[in-house]
C-alpha cells in the first residue's frame, strides 16, 4: 500500500465530538454551575454549617433512651411495611419480568406494557410515590406499604426481566422440545435456573426497603420516620439521636444476615 | 413406530440466503442416519425445521402422518413429545437432582405439570423415571444435583430424560461433540440400543468421522443446504469422506 494511502487511513488522533455530545456536555455543565450559584455555596455558609451541626451534636450526646419502647414498636411498623411491600412488590415483579423480558414476552404490546410499568416504578422517586398515597389511602403503614411495593417492582421487575433475558435457552428448548406447554417451560426450566438470583435480588429489595422505610414517616406514610420527624420539629435531638442509632443497628442488622443467607443460596 | 420425511424442502433467510433446497428423504422406524456436513451446510437449520422450531419456505416434513409444516404454533405440542431432541450441551437444568430432570421428559404428557415434579409426581411416574435413570446406569446419582455430574454422566440423564418422554424418533445434534472419545464411544452405544431396543428412526448430526463409520448405517450428507450424498455406509467410498473435509480445509484456508 502507499505511503499516501496509509496515512489517509491512519486513524485520526482524536474524534470530533458529535453535535448531540456537545449539546449534552453544555446543558450538563450549565446545570452544574446554576446548581452551585443558586445553592449559594460560600465558605461562610460551610463554617456555619459546621457550627450548627456541632451544635447539634452537643444537644443530641446522650441519646435520649427513655423513650427507646415507643421507638421499638415503631421500628417494628417499619419492618412489617418494608417485609409487606417487598413480598407483594416481589410477587408482582415476576409476572412483569416473564411478560416484559424479551425471550419470554408472549407478545410485543405485553412486553411494552411491562417495561413501561418497571420505568415509570423506578423513575418516580418513592418519596413522591408515598406523597400520592397518602392522598389516595390516608395517613399510615398503608401508604408506606403501597410505596415500598412500587418501589421493589422497580427494582426487581428490571433485575427479574436481565436475569431471564440472560438465561441460556438450551434447557428452555429442552423442555419445549419435549411438548411441554409455555406454562411447564415457565415453571420447570427458567424459574428454577433463575431462582437463587430471583432470592438475591429479592434480599437486596428488602435491604433498600428497610432503609427506604425509614424515611418515608416523613411525609406521613407510617414507620419510624414519623417519630423522627416529631423529634426534629420538636428539636429533641437528643430523642432523635436515638432514633437515629435504633434505625442504624437495624438496617445493620438486617443487612448481616441478609449477606449471609445470600451467600448460602448463590 | 413412525417415519420422518422431509418433501422438497427449501429454507432461505430474507430474499436471497439459501439454507436449504430440494431436501428429500424418508427414515423409517429402526432407522439410523447420519447426518453430515460442514459448518453453514445446512444441518441445524434441517434440525429446526425437523422439530418444528423453523419454519420452511417450501415443502413440507411429516412426523408420522402429521405434516408439521401446517400445524399452528399452539398445536406443536402433541408432534413435539414424539420427537426426542439430544443436544451437543446436554441442556440439563443444572440447579435442580438428576431426577427433577428426568421426570421433566413427562411434561408433555396430560397429567400437567404439577404431576411431573417430584413431591407431587405419582409412584408409577417416579419409579419410571428411576427405571430410565437405571437404563442409564445412573439410578445411584438420582439425588445428585445435575451440575454435579461429568459430561458423559450428564449426557446420559439427557437421554434417560428423552426415554422419559416416549419419542418415537430421536434427533441428536452432535451429542458426544463434547465428550472425550471413550465416553463418547459409551454415550454412543446406549443411545444406539436406546433406538434398538424401541425401534426408532434416528437422526445424528455428527463431525467425527471415525465414530460415523462405526456406528454409521445410512449417511444424508448436505453442502450449501442440498443433499450430496444419500446413502448406505458400506456403498459410500473413503474419498468421500475425505473430499467432504479437505474441501471444509480449503474453505477455510480461502476465508484465512
Amino acid at each position: 500500500m502507499s505511503d499516501n494511502r496509509l496515512k489517509q487511513l491512519m486513524p485520526a488522533r482524536r474524534k470530533k465530538p458529535s453535535l448531540e455530545i456537545v449539546i449534552i456536555t453544555f446543558i450538563f455543565i450549565a446545570l452544574f454551575v446554576l446548581g452551585v450559584m443558586g445553592a449559594e455555596i460560600t465558605l461562610a455558609r460551610i463554617f456555619k454549617g459546621f457550627d450548627n451541626i456541632g451544635n447539634f451534636l452537643m444537644r443530641a450526646f446522650p441519646p435520649d433512651f427513655s423513650k427507646v419502647n415507643s421507638v421499638v414498636k415503631s421500628v417494628f411498623e417499619t419492618l412489617q411495611m418494608a417485609v409487606v411491600g417487598t413480598v407483594f412488590g416481589v410477587i408482582l415483579s415476576l409476572p412483569i419480568a416473564l411478560l416484559g423480558a424479551k425471550n419470554t414476552a408472549p407478545s410485543k404490546i405485553l412486553a411494552n406494557i411491562s417495561r413501561g410499568i418497571v420505568i415509570v416504578s423506578r423513575t418516580i422517586p418513592d418519596l413522591v410515590f408515598a406523597l400520592i398515597f397518602v392522598i389516595t389511602v390516608g395517613l399510615g403503614s398503608f401508604a408506606g406499604i403501597l410505596t415500598i411495593m412500587i418501589d421493589t417492582v422497580g427494582f426487581c421487575g428490571r433485575f427479574f426481566m436481565e436475569r431471564i433475558e440472560e438465561l441460556d435457552p438450551g434447557p428452555i428448548q429442552a423442555l419445549e422440545s419435549t411438548g411441554a406447554s409455555r406454562f411447564g417451560v415457565t415453571a420447570g426450566a427458567i424459574m428454577p435456573m433463575t431462582f437463587p438470583s430471583f432470592v438475591g435480588t429479592s434480599l437486596f429489595a428488602l435491604e433498600k426497603s428497610i432503609r427506604g422505610a425509614s424515611v418515608l414517616g416523613l411525609v406521613g406514610a407510617g414507620g419510624i420516620g414519623i417519630e423522627l420527624n416529631t423529634a426534629m420539629n420538636l428539636r429533641r435531638y437528643d430523642s432523635a439521636l436515638m432514633i437515629i442509632l435504633v434505625i442504624l443497628i437495624v438496617v445493620l442488622i438486617f443487612e448481616k444476615v441478609s449477606r449471609s443467607l445470600r451467600e448460602r443460596i448463590m | 413406530m413412525i417415519s420422518i420425511v422431509a418433501k422438497d424442502l427449501k429454507k432461505v433467510y430474507g430474499n436471497d440466503v439459501v439454507a436449504l433446497s430440494d431436501i428429500n428423504f424418508e427414515v423409517k422406524p429402526g432407522e439410523k442416519v447420519m447426518l453430515l456436513g460442514h459448518n453453514g451446510s445446512g444441518k441445524s437449520t434441517l434440525f429446526k425445521c425437523l422439530t418444528g422450531f423453523e419454519r420452511p419456505t417450501e415443502g413440507k416434513v411429516f412426523i408420522g402422518d402429521t405434516d408439521i409444516t401446517s400445524l399452528k404454533k399452539n398445536e406443536f405440542r402433541n408432534v413435539r413429545k414424539q420427537v426426542g431432541l439430544v443436544f451437543q450441551n446436554f441442556n440439563l437444568i443444572n440447579n435442580i437432582s438428576v431426577f427433577q430432570n428426568v421426570l421433566y421428559g413427562a411434561l408433555g404428557g396430560n397429567q400437567g405439570f404439577r404431576k411431573t415434579l417430584n413431591a407431587f409426581a405419582s409412584d408409577e411416574m417416579r419409579y419410571k423415571a428411576m427405571e430410565c435413570l437405571d437404563r442409564v446406569s445412573l439410578a445411584e446419582f438420582a439425588n445428585r444435583r445435575a451440575d454435579q455430574l461429568s459430561g458423559g454422566q450428564k449426557q446420559r440423564v439427557a437421554i434417560a430424560r428423552t426415554i422419559m418422554q416416549e419419542p418415537e424418533i430421536i434427533l441428536a445434534d452432535e451429542p458426544v461433540a463434547s465428550l472425550d472419545p471413550k465416553v463418547g464411544r459409551e454415550v454412543m452405544d446406549l443411545l444406539w440400543d436406546v433406538a434398538d431396543e424401541r425401534g426408532l428412526a434416528v437422526i445424528c448430526i455428527l463431525h467425527q468421522m471415525d465414530i460415523v463409520k462405526e456406528y454409521g448405517e445410512r449417511i444424508i450428507a448436505l453442502k450449501d443446504g442440498k443433499i450430496v450424498k444419500d446413502d448406505l455406509i458400506e456403498n459410500i467410498e473413503d474419498s468421500f469422506f475425505k473430499e467432504l473435509y479437505e474441501l471444509d480445509k480449503a474453505d477455510e484456508s480461502e476465508v484465512k
